[in-house]
């Protein structure tokens, strides 16, 4: 019996779906030409499943900014801030993500899951209670799995549900920390935050939001759904990433909670990890320029996710509840779904496949992701294609059929 | 005391009836996740009822020692007394 022999199951389930086609899980580009085209098996591929939201990953300000950084401080800080100390470009970001937000402070991370890993972990103690949404994301529940505390789930997106969950604890005198998503990542379906922000302030639980889907999306000024809403005010701590709206790596937190920066240390995902290369944080420096500089990118990739998902939904395909940047198509089942997303590929539609357990309810999604650098016509094209594949596969009715 | 621990049994055992797709006898010695085919999630979504049918609440690290649903209802109890 050797150590990997527990996974015996997952080998084969991989191995069964991986033979189905290409493996959707370890797809291999042979170059990237711009934020929306990639080559793939010597073909032009449009890039539908990204999560570059604003296209900056080929802006010519961000790469400027990151050249400069690389020649002048070097390809990396090798250790982490705590051992070996910080770059002027990491409290710069950290400034500038805080003036964003117009909060007091902000700590930047390596990785958008460890900001989440660690500010989550760290906030809530061994006699607090971690209150999470049932279809949270892996990190959340990475992070519920690390705390000492307690953690306790709610039924997805349902604050009444969140209000029963706070009342049974209501004796319990520890803290209380609600995770919520601006925007969840594999139906696009944004949190009921207003309500939710109603029963925190009922409760007197604290509220992280997540919106690392939601940043540059969302909200008059691209702050995300608590912008969008108007509970700003509500949400104690707002953590993002820099991996999808700005092009690059990395996670941050911002608060206005006096003394929040004593995590910096006694947050281990933050301590004991180096700390991010000066070219990506200047990149990421001079995205969020660009996302505050520019609202047009925001409005050309709301139209472009209104194109595709009502696009989508008018072939008759099951789409999510709401025309986010992220539009899912779910599947009747796995095998269809792996099938879809293959032909897709050979046709030179590059999208993400997405199967239980990592999505809610068991559904075998297609799952997209719009950007602004999108071209309607590209668009148009994704559509038409999962038009093609549908019918071949029967999930659409065809032509003939239709016409009937 | 007994009692109470079969009630909650019972209770359990019909909860999980509507929850699984083909009838299965469990009894407390049922493993919950090897005789019954759940998935961690599906134990996860399940508690989820229990917790409202029972009017209390069961942390997820509650659930990681549980084995049998035995040792679900004895950690109900158990929650249910200290409430």
């Amino acid at each position: 019996m050797t150590i990997l022999a527990k996974y015996t199951q997952l080998r084969e389930s991989y191995h069964k779906m991986a033979a189905i086609g290409r493996d959707p899980f370890s797809v291999q580009f042979d170059g990237i030409l711009s934020p929306t085209e990639g080559m793939l098996n010597g073909r032009r591929t449009i890039l539908l499943g990204t999560n570059n939201y604003l296209g900056l990953t080929f802006d010519q300000s961000c790469i400027d900014k990151g050249v400069e950084a690389l020649v002048e401080q070097g390809t990396g800080t090798t250790g982490s801030r705590i051992a070996n100390g910080s770059y002027t470009g990491h409290g710069d970001l950290e400034k500038a993500l805080a003036d964003f937000y117009g909060r007091q402070h902000c700590m930047v991370f390596t990785t958008g899951y460890q900001a989440n890993l660690g500010i989550i972990s760290t906030l809530v103690g061994k006699d607090d209670i971690l209150v999470i949404d049932g279809d949270s994301h892996a990190s959340i529940y990475d992070a519920a799995k690390m705390t000492t505390g307690q953690v306790v789930r709610f039924r997805h997106n349902d604050p009444d549900d969140l209000y029963k969950r706070l009342r049974r604890l209501s004796d319990h005198p520890g803290n209380k920390l609600v995770v919520v998503e601006g925007i969840y990542s594999m139906l696009g379906d944004t949190a009921p935050l207003k309500e939710f922000a109603q029963v925190k302030r009922e409760s007197g639980a604290f509220l992280l939001v997540d919106e690392a889907h939601s940043m540059g999306v969302l909200g008059e000024t691209g702050r995300g759904l608590a912008e969008e809403v108007g509970v700003e005010a509500d949400v104690d701590f707002i953590v993002g990433t820099f991996s999808k709206s700005l092009g690059a790596v990395g996670g941050f937190c911002v608060s206005d909670l006096p003394d929040f920066d004593i995590l910096r240390v006694a947050c281990r995902p933050y301590m004991f990890t180096a700390s991010l290369p000066p070219s990506v944080i200047a990149t990421s420096l001079q995205a969020l320029k660009r996302l505050r500089e520019e609202p047009g990118l925001r409005l050309r990739l709301n139209s472009n996710s209104r194109r595709l998902y009502e696009g989508l939904r008018n072939l008759g395909f099951q789409v999510g509840p709401v025309a986010n940047p992220i539009v899912a198509v779910a599947l009747p089942t796995k095998e269809l779904a792996i099938a879809f997303w293959n032909g897709l590929l050979e046709a030179g539609l590059y999208l993400n496949l997405a199967l239980p357990p990592a999505t809610p309810n068991s559904l075998a999604l297609l799952r997209t992701s719009v950007s602004a650098a999108h071209t309607p016509q590209q668009i148009d094209t994704a559509i038409e294609l999962f038009a093609q594949v549908g019918r071949r596969l029967g999930v659409l009715p065809s032509m003939v059929q239709a016409a009937e | 005391m007994t009692a109470d621990l079969n009630e909650i049994v019972e209770e359990i055992i019909s909860a999980l009836g509507s929850t699984l797709p083909t009838p299965v006898t469990i009894t407390t010695d049922t493993n919950i996740t090897r005789d019954l085919g759940l998935d961690s999630l599906a134990v996860m979504d399940f508690v989820m009822v229990l917790e409202d049918k029972f009017d209390v609440s069961i942390p997820l690290e509650r659930i990681a020692e549980v084995e049998t649903i035995g040792d679900l209802a004895r950690t109900i109890q158990d929650l249910r007394g200290r409430a």
